[in-house]
């Protein structure tokens, strides 16, 4: 209880200081969690609106995978990674281990199928009749698509929602092929790992209280966007 | 309208986000692989700085335990490595993985525990027999269980007092000296720590357990720092690597080592070992 009165307390006094060490590292947090929520959201979108709107052999399968795909454990993702981006390992002279670009490409990997899956399950649920309707008022492939994807759009955001929760929120990949390096890789959820390792429990919260405290703001931004046009 | 002036703000946010910092930066950055206890004590936050202004470089420090960083360093994945367990070490080096390794600085293990010492380690006469009688009572001990420096010379001590530790009273944790020191203080275990961390946590009030075994010469716990081989791995920053050893290892940066500590914890965490009483 100490420490959590602690680190609300703590937090307070962080944000109001605008604490250089602590903006820097939330804005690394959002910079890295954002682009990749941005790329996976860009070729997950297409994929899963490609995937529910044609029929194809192992269809079944295939959304199968990527529901599977949703619970990859993010310690193996980091793994997978790691053994890819090592020098030993075959894109090692690109040298991208322990940078913010491999922690952007850990994360794209974690994101991408959420946001694959949940495009299904999104234009799965729609009235089949806004893809005719617009077909029948002489709507092209493209069109048909926009028309689909925008009336989806409530739940399209909500995929990308769910892709960025997830990614913000991880660090067992950031970890990993981030290492964690201060001022360069050091996200909100790495520094909260170190903060506990080294037992100061109090600053650990507040780092959380604040990163929960963006992730609010990011999503009343997002929820700004799904009114969009609405 | 307002919404969608929002919508605007949110663009401009995030391509201000994706394009503020470059992701690929032209700067020089020195990958130091080093494990959590000279990360966790803050020491390198000050022995690193002058050197990264001297030469206009980045150190990287990724703190993982001894094994792991060492692993780093035969992989190519780092361009240096500051280590405490001197058989690896040595392997690190008789392997060709490694080059030119220097002596840093020490500090010594302690055995710590509740201060009732249930299992009377206070009365041994050498750390291998201190474990015995943790070992003969079945009093809670916590280990680091991660292949770092640490759980490495905790092996040899019990290897060295013929027991091979398992059964409930034996925790392997796993985890990093921190978080052990932590367990351990909310288990009412004993635990085996290096000086250093250990005086930082208890000084802090962040644990409360006293030091109940010390002073055997096995105790004893050097640091030391090697160049990963260029000729195994040509990419690697050798002649930076070099420069960091070379400050290391200077009156400078064995002046800051030696005083590091001394204000906040009234005892140093480190003792130079390059040079013994550097000016």
């Amino acid at each position: 209880m100490e420490y959590l009165w602690g680190g609300i307390k703590g937090a307070a006094v962080l944000i109001i200081r605008l604490d250089a060490e602590v903006f820097r590292t939330v804005l690394l947090s959002l910079r890295i969690s954002l682009t990749a929520t941005l790329i996976a959201s860009l070729i997950g979108i297409p994929v899963g609106f490609l995937i529910s709107t044609h029929e194809f052999p192992f269809k079944r399968t295939i959304i199968t995978v990527f529901n599977t795909l949703m619970s990859l454990p993010t310690v193996v993702v980091g793994l997978f990674l790691y053994s890819l981006l090592s020098k030993q390992g075959p894109f090692g002279p690109l040298g991208l281990l322990f940078t913010p670009t491999a922690m952007v490409i850990g994360q794209f990997i974690l994101a991408t199928p959420i946001v694959v899956a949940l495009t299904i399950s999104a234009i799965q649920a729609m009235d089949p009749r806004a893809k005719i309707t617009a077909m029948t008022l002489g709507a092209g492939p493209l069109r048909t698509a926009l028309t689909v994807l925008s009336e989806a759009r409530f739940a399209l955001t909500a995929a990308v929602i769910a892709g960025f929760g997830r990614v913000i929120a991880e660090v067992g990949a950031a970890m990993m092929v981030g290492g964690n390096i201060k001022g360069y890789t050091r996200t909100m959820t790495t520094a909260i790992a170190l903060e506990t390792a080294k037992g100061e429990f109090a600053f650990g919260l507040a780092l959380g209280c604040i990163l929960l405290f963006v992730a609010f703001a990011v999503n009343i931004l997002f929820h700004y966007f799904q009114l969009k046009r609405g | 309208m307002k919404v969608k002036t929002m919508g605007k703000v949110f663009l401009v946010l995030l391509c201000f986000l994706l394009f503020s910092t470059p992701v690929l930066s032209a700067e020089t950055r020195l990958k130091l692989s080093t494990t959590t206890s000279t990360e966790n004590s803050g020491l390198l936050y000050e022995l690193l700085p002058p050197f990264e202004k001297e030469f206009n470089v980045k150190v990287d420090v990724i703190s993982v335990g001894t094994g792991k960083a060492l692993k780093l360093g035969e992989n190519g994945d780092a361009d240096v490595v500051l280590v405490h367990a001197r058989n690896l070490e040595d392997k690190f080096v008789a392997d060709g993985y490694g080059v030119n390794r220097r002596d840093v600085m020490h500090n010594d293990f302690v055995i710590i525990g509740p201060g009732t010492d249930p299992a009377g380690i206070g009365k041994a006469k050498t750390a291998a027999e201190a474990l015995k009688r943790i070992a003969k009572q079945k009093a809670s001990f916590v280990s680091r269980g991660d292949q770092s420096g640490t759980h490495n010379k905790e092996l040899s001590l019990w290897n060295k007092a013929k027991v091979k530790p398992s059964g409930s009273w034996y925790i392997e944790s796993g985890r990093g000296m921190g978080e052990v020191l932590i367990m351990a203080h909310e288990k009412g275990g004993y635990t085996l720590t290096d000086r250093g961390t250990y005086l930082a946590f208890q000084k802090e009030g962040k644990i409360n357990l006293p030091i109940l075994f010390e002073g055997d010469p096995t105790l004893f716990n050097p640091y030391g720092i090697i160049a990963v081989n260029p000729e195994r791995h040509t990419h690697v920053q050798y002649t930076l690597a070099m420069a960091l050893i070379g400050w290391v290892t200077s009156q400078g940066g064995q002046k800051i080592i030696a005083e590091y500590g001394k204000g906040k914890y009234g005892a140093p965490l480190f003792y130079p070992d390059a040079i013994k009483s550097p000016k």
